[in-house]
């Protein structure tokens, strides 16, 4: 066993072929002498398709990043707007309180002066409630705002593409974002993988080394 | 009609714009590889240097999953004899574990005197006693080591930027938690047990 989060997240759920298939799929139409048993499903009307956005497609790099505003305290708000003009690093993640003795973003704590180093800021989201986040922040010793994105629920993370609709939680997505607010990297880990802190360090490193070229 | 034209377009655009990001997450997920090679020089090697297959762990002392991996570790060391070379590298997580850093440190000072692996083995044999020092001074005496020197050099803190330094290399190969394995480079997304890490060893050979 690990000492990391698979062992609550190990559903190895991932679905290769989404829900795009299955709501694409053109509705079949009877012709009239086929005198089927579904006579009621017949004459239902025909609904407009629907496009139902893919769980597993995170926005991806050149995208505007889109603006939040989320509780990171009961009456305290963090904007992604607060933080133009430096990189940030946004952390989307399933649930507070995975029972084990390190997780992902206990990792990030003790990364955080190399994301300092960056002038980074790093900003967590999950679904749960602010109580909540308070409470873990403290038992895991967070030291950057953990954001709940309750109410409506999830729909920060469904902005980013980064919702599972049918568990009802945020996927374990990752977004390094430019001084710009534009998005230079993005990561979703399959299901029950905690991704570590090696891409965002080097998203990081690799828009250090673009930004002087950019300038000149 | 031309509802259909722009539900085909946002298609395509989602298509081109995002799917390249999940193909890449769902299908060809790669585990990150060990930044650091080992070498002899600096690496704490338990069995042949230039063994065929290499296990790698970034562990923690005070961790109870890594306590849970270390006979585990030593099942597969058992069964895959002189084939293997074991590498320990260090990966306190010091805001979740107050004694961690300094069981590395005591395991530090003594591969300074040549017995790394006594110490290394010692320490998680008594995960429990970590927060008191006198205990594992007890078995430094035991094993004949120079006790001042050992005390000093865990009191100076001398080792704690090897530490660091074995910390941050971990974190660029993508450790995620402790303990974090790397079977012949590769890490080790399986289950911390015997049979999953002799299966994944003998697999990438």
């Amino acid at each position: 066993m690990l000492c990391n989060v698979i062992s609550l997240h190990g559903r190895r759920t991932f679905p290769l072929k989404t829900s795009l298939t299955q709501t694409g799929k053109r509705r079949r139409m009877r012709k009239p002498e086929n005198k089927g048993a579904a006579r009621s499903r017949r004459q239902q009307p025909l609904k407009a398709k629907k496009i139902v956005k893919k769980v597993d497609s995170v926005l991806g790099p050149g995208k505007t990043a889109p603006n939040f505003s989320l509780n990171s305290t009961p009456d305290q708000k963090v904007s992604l707007n607060d933080f133009r003009g430096q990189p940030v690093i946004l952390a989307f993640y399933p649930a507070d309180w995975s029972p084990v003795c390190t997780d992902q973003l206990s990792l990030y704590a003790m990364v955080m002066p190399e994301f300092k180093k960056f002038n980074a800021e790093l900003l967590a989201i999950s679904v749960d409630n602010i109580w909540s986040h308070l409470a873990f922040a403290k038992d895991r010793k967070l030291n950057f705002p953990v954001l709940a994105d309750f109410e409506p629920k999830g729909s920060i993370s469904k902005k980013y593409g980064a919702y599972k609709e049918k568990i009802g939680e945020s996927a374990r997505a990752l977004f390094v974002i430019d001084d710009k607010g534009v998005i230079r990297w993005s990561h979703l880990s399959p299901d029950g993988i905690n991704p570590g802190a090696d891409g965002i360090l080097s998203a990081l490193e690799n828009m250090n080394k673009a930004q002087p070229a950019e300038k000149n | 009609m031309s509802g259909t034209t722009t539900v085909a377009r946002k298609r395509t655009a989602r298509k081109t714009l995002l799917e390249p990001t999940s193909r890449e997450t769902a299908e060809k997920y790669q585990a990150p590889r060990l930044e650091i090679p080992v070498t002899a020089e600096r690496d704490h090697i338990e069995g042949p240097v230039n063994a065929s297959l290499t296990l790698v762990e970034y562990g923690d002392y005070q961790c109870p999953y890594c306590g849970a991996a270390y006979p585990e570790v030593k099942k597969v060391q058992k069964e895959l004899g002189s084939e293997l070379r074991f590498v320990f590298r260090n990966f306190p997580l010091t805001n979740m574990h107050e004694h961690a850093m300094n069981a590395a440190e005591t395991a530090e000072a003594a591969s300074a005197q040549g017995k790394f692996w006594p110490m290394h083995d010692f320490l998680y044999e008594h995960q429990a006693t970590l927060g008191d020092s006198s205990v594992a001074l007890g078995y430094a005496k035991k094993l004949g080591l120079d006790t001042q020197r050992f005390e000093r050099e865990v009191a100076q803190h001398m080792y704690q930027k090897r530490i660091k330094d074995d910390f941050m290399g971990g974190v660029r190969s993508g450790v995620n938690g402790t303990p974090t394995f790397y079977v012949n480079g590769v890490r080790h997304d399986e289950d911390a047990i015997a049979k999953a890490l002799i299966e994944a060893l003998s697999h990438t050979k």
